[in-house]
């Protein structure tokens, strides 16, 4: 069956359209091109005066593996008040910042976002975070596996291995765990943190090791560019969370020597250490930095007010945060020579200094980066805030009043030592489709995403244009996935699994002679056993696997 | 897997039947018997090799039809206001089969041994703690302290695998290794034989372990303490252990919830873990636990990935509803809150149905033995043995793949459950 959507003014930035009325039609779940006068058309749907984009993509949300399954776990009261009730389509759940895993699924696709991704995924604990993925419908799905604090790479360093074993250490990781990126997670911090060490900058050496986070980055991001990866190296710097920071970033930056890298929610390492609390906005040094090094794309990892859990692989750093949590627990968690994991609950107040500024800092970020196609929409879920604030972010980038109206109720102190109230640019529906949309799609190597031409998949949304664009973004009219109609007027109707997008780089498999000793050795695991078979996605998980070529 | 005419042989065999999930084990198939040729425990070789008795579905202690014990099951179900969704012991699929069952039915969902898991889950819910996983120990630990566990009767080969390896990432001196017991009838023989330092010994009742701990810590922070004995311990002992908690590079202490069998043992495990909090202020410590067998572990992480909470949910206000004291299955069947029960037990436990008469429903490997009558008995395959499957780990973060290796005329509890699921209207 072919479907029409009819009269939209659609924004399709992959494919310069940017606010024209066009006709898209859908057959087996793919855009096609205008068919036949003869041709049936199924069903039409009358969009005059609606606006089209693609589904949206978020790449950075923590929504399924061990770290997030704990957050859950400690925290019922996070829960409590946002109940879900099982309908005779949906199950029930719960949501706010940590949701049960299949609220997560119907919330990000009643938002229209069609895609999520993962980003740490610890080789470790891989099995469960594609369970938990598994469990989490309508949404295509995807995982950046976490190397650069395992012991296994680190030895390597050390070892002064070539760069074509280490790159065939990066392929087997992606495969065995069947990932579609890598991140790093303050590079050899975590791995140092397990000998007692509690700060590692970009030219410290792991105790042990006796390797620096700079040789890290370096060495990961030439393997990921080498193997053809397509999304580059996702880096969680150095220092997270320290004023000061934006120094080591700034550094991080002209470290990697031209390689292609993502810096990961960036607000939380783009600190200065001036004034007299000592902490400042450090946003126009990283933007300006940004804007001048075309190889370095980011995320911005935006706070907003109000109650949220931080849970990340900085144990670090997390261990650190501890003293703010709110409410008063946390847990850190050691990982089986592999990584680690801190989550603490935290509370973000629009009068205290740190965390107004922090917010300020992030909105200055989006609006001083030029390049909407090197920067992502996203709060670095639930850590800045949880996903289902994107609305309100969304309306803090396109409404300057709106903004300076919030702006004049956060902490005085903080708001004057900010600029934000000088920056005037305001994103345009188009630049919102580029950061949400295509961008992401193309930083990701994902072809027939984030765009509405011929051959694309049929993921597609569509809002009714209000001048409160919190509004507008919230609740949808339809959002289609794959071609089919999941959710109305912000509602679930119609209930899918999605899929989940993976790699399959190359590698020389002499490789698994070294892994097989190392892992018998210290692991204590099969190596066999280790590995995430794909029927595992398919079969135990009744999920799809959608491979996406590499492209070297 | 190799074969010849009428054995075959597996390897590298993930074990279901405790929650280490050793993953080494070889075993070989002859006819319709299997036989743990290398790496099995005692508990492992039981269960691999034990004989399936040949039964069959019933209702009413009368042989049926399978699809005839499934819609009686639904019925059951049906007609109840308040069931319990209990045992669990299953893998993954089983555990998303029961939970789509218990949101359908408005019922109570819970773990048998859900009262050893909420021991260390209360502690998380009000104060989180520092923990650590089975490579990290066996890899970096110089100082481990056995807190009313020896590891090694409930999990035989926790030595072997974790404590006497013979490589490690990090040069511990195997002879500095550092073993403490504390607690009551503890088998140290295990750590006399390890190539460390001669084991500590430190006699209490269990529950003095907290109290044990809860000196320690004074002693860490440096207060005086003027109570001489605890236990069998005397404070200059505890001085000296002091000594070797903050010397420590990197010390780990272990408990086993389920082993910790007393009132408010809650507070034992929080006297342990703010202890590891604290010594993270100077050096590296964590804390390790030992439990979540018969699919424990496995129940509590799929519970939380659907409903946010990690066991002891109640569905019968349409939404996941928690509450550790009201929601617990131990309780509902002993306050008689019940009107049916449905108990799964796939990886061997034994099942008590209660003497009173609540509808009862079981779904249960064919070797499981069942002290009461059933209304509805269907017999299940077991997950790594006839099914493949996945189980989690006892530290919540490795899970693994299990094997079929031989045929079931059972299906597996997943299909079953979804099959009621399916005919409850």
């Amino acid at each position: 069956m072919i479907v029409k959507l009819s009269g939209g003014t659609v924004y399709d930035p992959t494919n310069g359209v940017n606010g024209k009325r066009r006709d898209i039609y859908i057959k087996d779940g793919r855009i096609i091109n205008k068919p036949d006068i003869q041709a049936k058309i199924g069903k039409t749907y009358d969009l005059r005066g609606k606006v089209i984009m693609s589904g949206a993509i978020d790449i950075h949300t923590h929504i399924g593996g061990g770290k997030v399954n704990l957050a859950r776990m400690m925290l019922p009261e996070d829960h409590r008040d946002d109940t879900v009730k099982r309908t005779s389509i949906t199950r029930a759940g719960c949501g706010h910042a940590v949701p049960s895993t299949l609220t997560a699924g119907y919330r990000y696709a009643e938002m229209g976002y069609t895609s999520c991704f993962e980003p740490a995924m610890l080789p470790a604990n891989a099995r469960q975070t594609h369970m938990e993925m598994a469990d989490t419908p309508i949404v295509d799905k995807g995982a950046y596996a976490l190397l650069g604090n395992d012991d296994f790479f680190l030895q390597m360093l050390a070892a002064k291995k070539d760069q074509a074993a280490i790159n065939d250490y990066v392929a087997w990781i992606i495969q065995s765990s069947q990932a579609l990126g890598i991140k790093v997670v303050n590079p050899g911090g975590i791995n140092a943190f397990k000998f007692n060490q509690r700060k590692l900058d970009l030219d410290d050496k792991n105790p042990f090791y006796n390797v620096s986070p700079r040789e890290i980055l370096i060495s990961l991001s030439r393997a990921v560019h080498e193997l053809g990866i397509p999304h580059p190296l996702h880096v969680h710097g150095c220092n997270l969370g320290v004023p000061g920071n934006k120094h080591s970033t700034l550094d991080t930056i002209e470290g990697v020597e031209g390689l292609p890298m993502h810096l990961t929610h960036i607000q939380f390492h783009s600190y200065g250490n001036e004034g007299d609390r000592k902490f400042s906005s450090g946003a126009a040094e990283i933007a300006e930095s940004v804007n001048k090094h075309k190889n370095i794309s980011i995320d911005v990892g935006q706070i907003l007010f109000g109650q949220t859990v931080t849970a990340s692989g900085d144990t670090m750093h997390q261990y650190e945060g501890h003293w703010h949590a709110h409410p008063k627990k946390w847990l850190l968690m050691d990982i089986e020579c592999d990584a680690g994991c801190g989550v603490v609950p935290f509370r973000y107040e629009d009068k205290n200094f740190v965390n107004a500024l922090q917010w300020a800092i992030g909105l200055e970020l989006f609006l001083q980066v030029d390049d909407p196609w090197r920067i992502f929409l996203t709060t670095d879920h639930p850590n800045g805030a949880p996903f289902t604030t994107y609305p309100h972010l969304i309306r803090l980038l396109m409404d300057r009043g709106f903004r300076n109206d919030m702006l004049s109720t956060i902490n005085k102190a903080a708001a004057s030592s900010s600029i934000l109230a000088s920056l005037d640019r305001e994103y345009s529906l188009y630049e919102i489709a580029i950061m949400t949309r295509a961008a992401p799609a193309r930083s990701l190597g994902l072809k027939d995403r984030g765009h509405l031409g011929s051959g694309a998949a049929a993921d597609i949304t569509v809002y009714t244009e209000h001048r409160n664009k919190e509004r507008m973004f919230a609740k949808p009219d339809y959002v289609f996935k794959d071609g089919e109609l999941v959710a109305e007027k912000g509602k679930v109707v119609h209930v899918t699994s999605g899929g989940t997008h993976t790699l399959r780089p190359d590698y020389n498999t002499g490789i698994e002679k070294s892994l097989v000793k190392y892992f018998e050795r210290y692991v204590n695991i099969k190596l066999g056993n280790f590995k995430l078979a794909d029927d595992e996605i398919t079969d135990l998980g009744k999920g799809k696997l959608i491979i996406q070529p590499c492209v070297r | 897997m190799t074969q010849d005419t009428n054995s075959k042989r597996f390897e590298e065999v993930p074990c279901p039947f405790c929650s280490l999930l050793c993953d080494d084990l070889v075993i070989s198939q002859l006819k319709d018997s299997l036989k743990v040729k290398q790496n099995g425990c005692k508990l492992a070789k039981t269960r691999f090799e034990e004989n399936q008795p040949r039964v069959s579905p019933t209702i009413a202690d009368k042989a049926c039809p399978l699809e005839d014990a499934i819609m009686e099951s639904a019925k059951i179900l049906k007609r109840s206001n308040q069931a319990l969704i209990g045992g669990l012991g299953t893998d993954v699929n089983g555990m998303r089969a029961a939970l789509r069952l218990t949101e359908k039915a408005g019922a109570v969902i819970d773990h048998m041994h859900s009262n050893a898991a909420f021991r260390n889950l209360d502690v998380l819910q009000n104060h989180g703690y520092v923990m650590t996983t089975l490579a990290e120990i066996r890899n970096r630990a110089d100082l481990i302290i056995f807190a009313g566990t020896d590891a090694n009767t409930n999990f035989p080969r926790f030595f072997e695998r974790i404590i006497n390896p013979s490589h490690s990432l990090v040069k511990i001196n195997k002879k500095e290794r550092q073993l403490v017991y504390i607690g009551d009838k503890l088998d140290s023989l295990p750590a006399g034989k390890s190539p460390g330092k001669r084991p500590i010994k430190l006699q209490c009742r269990q529950d003095q372990i907290g109290e044990v701990f809860s000196i320690l810590h004074a002693l860490s922070v440096g207060l005086e303490i003027d109570k001489p004995i605890i236990g069998n311990i005397k404070l200059s002992q505890l001085k000296k252990l002091t000594e070797l908690l903050h010397k420590a590079s990197y010390g780990v202490i272990i408990w086993a919830p389920g082993e910790l069998d007393f009132p408010y043992a809650e507070l034992t495990v929080q006297t342990i873990t703010e202890i590891i909090k604290y010594l993270n202020r100077m050096t590296r410590f964590a804390g390790f636990s030992l439990g979540g067998s018969e699919g424990g572990m496995t129940a509590t992480q799929v519970t939380a990935w659907q409903s946010g909470y990690p066991s002891r949910v109640s569905y019968a206000r349409g939404f996941p509803d928690f509450d550790a004291y009201r929601f617990s299955g131990k309780r509902l069947l002993e306050t008689n809150e019940l009107d049916a029960i449905f108990w799964v037990s796939s990886l061997g436990a034994p099942i008590d149905l209660p003497d009173r008469r609540i509808p009862s429903i079981v779904l249960a490997a064919p070797s499981v033995k069942i002290n009461g009558k059933p209304d509805v008995y269907i017999p299940v395959g077991i997950p790594g043995i006839n099914h493949t499957g996945q189980m989690i780990r006892t530290d919540g973060v490795v899970s693994f793949k299990l094997k079929k290796l031989q045929n079931s005329e059972h299906p597996g509890v997943a299909d079953v459950i979804n099959r009621i699921t399916q005919a409850y209207r």
